[in-house]
């Protein structure tokens, strides 16, 4: 087995730190192997951002990834560029609120998830990603609750924790109603 | 010095710029001068914030040609000593790395290999600067350089690196690429008792007899540190087994510049570390090393489970060249596949060692490594 997830969006949404959350877990908390690596432009903020996760039960060769099974997608940007690359029967969560316009897709499972919105309702749009998380989790159960749970808690700053784990619950709850529709 | 802090014994997530820091600091790094350069950018940054926790100094220099001065001068005052960066700054240091190689300053300096030439693509990755790390500076010399494939390697290479550097009394390179230096992986830190640490060869003679630069029958001449009461001249220019500056003279210029290249080429053999996967009945071998040789490695499984009789040779170390190890792939192969991130640099290398067996080489340039089906497809296409 072996999953590619690819996180997308622009620089300061915590694209390339949902990914270490989401490898780490499935690694360090969740016993499988699992690689993260990361493709940002030069503008630390604002610019096209992409964050990928390999989750496997054997070690993992090649780290990159050719054809994602899940698209974490939180731009307009992000969603041109990616959506059509996700694998035959794949998986697309995306914030409806970033991106406006979608296209026609078809056979792919697609989630939508107004993560900003949420956050901003927890009063920081930071946490943004982690209520995708929640989603990412309920959503395709690619990583352990408690395990992803453990990786929020051991990459947040000290102090946000609480802030950052009702984030990842509202999240959570989100995806689980979208499944069970 | 350092204390408990000094190695996080344990299973850590890390990035490869994080590990190559903590591997600095498990081999005893206590000095890094740098200025900051996307992607080893990180590694000046952890250094900042871990040095003072060890007792060790960070400077943040105004260069990088400042940089590699004031660790050439750390390794002098007896500190092991590093520093990192990347392409336009790995340029700079040339002249100076000629200087640590002239003076045998142990030191350990990071290249995060990015795409250029000049400031090219700072986010991306590239292995375009394997035969500068050879050839950049002037004159005649041998270094040692590693190519680290994974974050765990980041870590056990550095150590390495260091461990090199102090036996030999040679800069020592870990040419990293921005994959490995910015991707998260599983590291495991043993704890202190299981690293292996070298420290340079202290002077067994009194100080009235001491001479900086006569070598052991190692040809590595021990090493009395600034302050430590030798009388110690080093220069630039050529120099006697005292020090001493002896530009005119042919003789010590032969002996010295010799000397240099072969206390590295005559221990070779002790050096020079590959890995070797189903190379003996390989009739095509891959030769490939850093984020590529993952790709390789995966393409060469492929291979083997349709029937072709691939093998990969992983260049550990790129400098000293593992020759014989190519040389002895390449007596039963038919072709040598050899896929790097430029335009053809190793392989040359690889060209001169296989002798009558072609070598191919499958460049790629840009964000991604070759991806296991490319290099499967040059294996299918020469094999």
């Amino acid at each position: 087995m072996r999953i590619e997830i690819r996180f997308a969006g622009f620089g300061g949404q915590g694209i390339i730190k949902s990914g270490i959350m989401t490898a780490m877990a499935a690694c360090i908390y969740g016993g499988k192997h699992a690689v993260q690596t990361q493709s940002y432009g030069p503008e630390s903020r604002g610019g096209a951002c992409k964050s990928e996760v390999v989750i496997s039960y054997s070690e993992i060769d090649f780290p990159k990834i050719t054809e994602p099974d899940i698209l974490v997608l939180m731009s307009q940007h992000a969603y041109n560029e990616y959506a059509e690359d996700v694998k035959k029967g794949g998986t697309i969560i995306l914030d409806p609120d970033m991106i406006p316009n979608e296209k026609k897709l078809e056979g792919v499972k697609i989630f939508r998830v107004p993560a900003t919105r949420i956050a901003e309702e927890l009063g920081r749009t930071i946490v943004a990603n982690v209520v995708m998380l929640g989603a990412l989790t309920a959503i395709t159960g690619v990583v352990d609750k408690e395990a992803l749970k453990e990786a929020i808690k051991a990459n947040v700053p000290k102090g946000t924790e609480e802030l950052n784990l009702k984030a990842f619950e509202r999240g959570y709850e989100y995806g689980k109603k979208l499944v069970e529709g | 010095m350092g204390g408990d802090k000094a190695v996080l014994t344990g299973v850590h997530f890390m990035s490869g710029d994080i590990a190559c820091a903590e591997g600095a600091i498990a081999a005893g790094c206590r000095f890094f001068a740098g200025y900051p350069i996307t992607p080893a950018t990180e590694i000046a940054e952890h250094m900042a914030a871990r040095m003072p926790e060890v007792g060790g100094i960070y400077i943040q220099m105004e260069d990088e040609i400042a940089s590699i001065a004031a660790v050439i001068g750390a390794s002098y005052a007896g500190l092991k000593a590093m520093t990192a960066t990347s392409g336009p700054g790995f340029s700079l240091m040339q002249e100076n790395i000629g200087l640590a190689v002239m003076t045998e300053a142990p030191c350990v300096i990071v290249d995060v290999m990015r795409g250029g030439p000049s400031t090219g693509q700072p986010t991306l990755p590239g292995q375009q600067d394997v035969m500068q790390v050879k050839w950049g500076s002037h004159g005649d010399y041998e270094i040692i350089a590693l190519a680290p494939s994974s974050v765990q390697e980041m870590f056990d290479f550095t150590v390495e690196a260091f461990n090199l550097a102090e036996t030999y009394r040679v800069p020592t390179f870990v040419m990293a690429d921005e994959i490995v230096a910015h991707m998260w992986e599983r590291v495991v830190i043993p704890p202190p008792e299981n690293i292996r640490i070298v420290n340079r060869k202290k002077p067994s003679v009194s100080r009235d007899d001491y001479m900086p630069f006569m070598p052991d029958d190692d040809l590595v001449p021990p090493m009395a540190c600034f302050g430590e009461g030798y009388r110690f001249h080093a220069t630039g220019l050529t120099h006697d087994e005292r020090g001493y500056p002896r530009t005119q003279d042919s003789e010590v210029q032969t002996r010295l510049v010799q000397r240099l290249c072969d206390k590295i080429r005559k221990n070779a053999d002790k050096i020079v570390r590959v890995e070797e996967v189903m190379l003996d009945d390989a009739d095509v071998v891959v030769v490939a090393y850093g984020i590529v040789a993952r790709s390789a490695l995966s393409a060469v499984r492929r291979a083997r489970e349709q029937g072709v009789k691939a093998g990969l040779l992983r260049l550990i170390t790129l400098w000293p060249f593992p020759g014989k190890h190519v040389a002895k792939a390449a007596e039963k192969a038919k072709a040598i596949i050899v896929p790097e991130m430029n335009c053809g640099q190793i392989v040359r290398e690889v060209e001169r060692a296989a002798k009558t067996t072609p070598a191919y080489h499958v460049p790629k340039l840009g964000e991604n490594p070759h991806t296991p089906m490319e290099i499967f497809a040059a294996i299918r296409r020469h094999g």
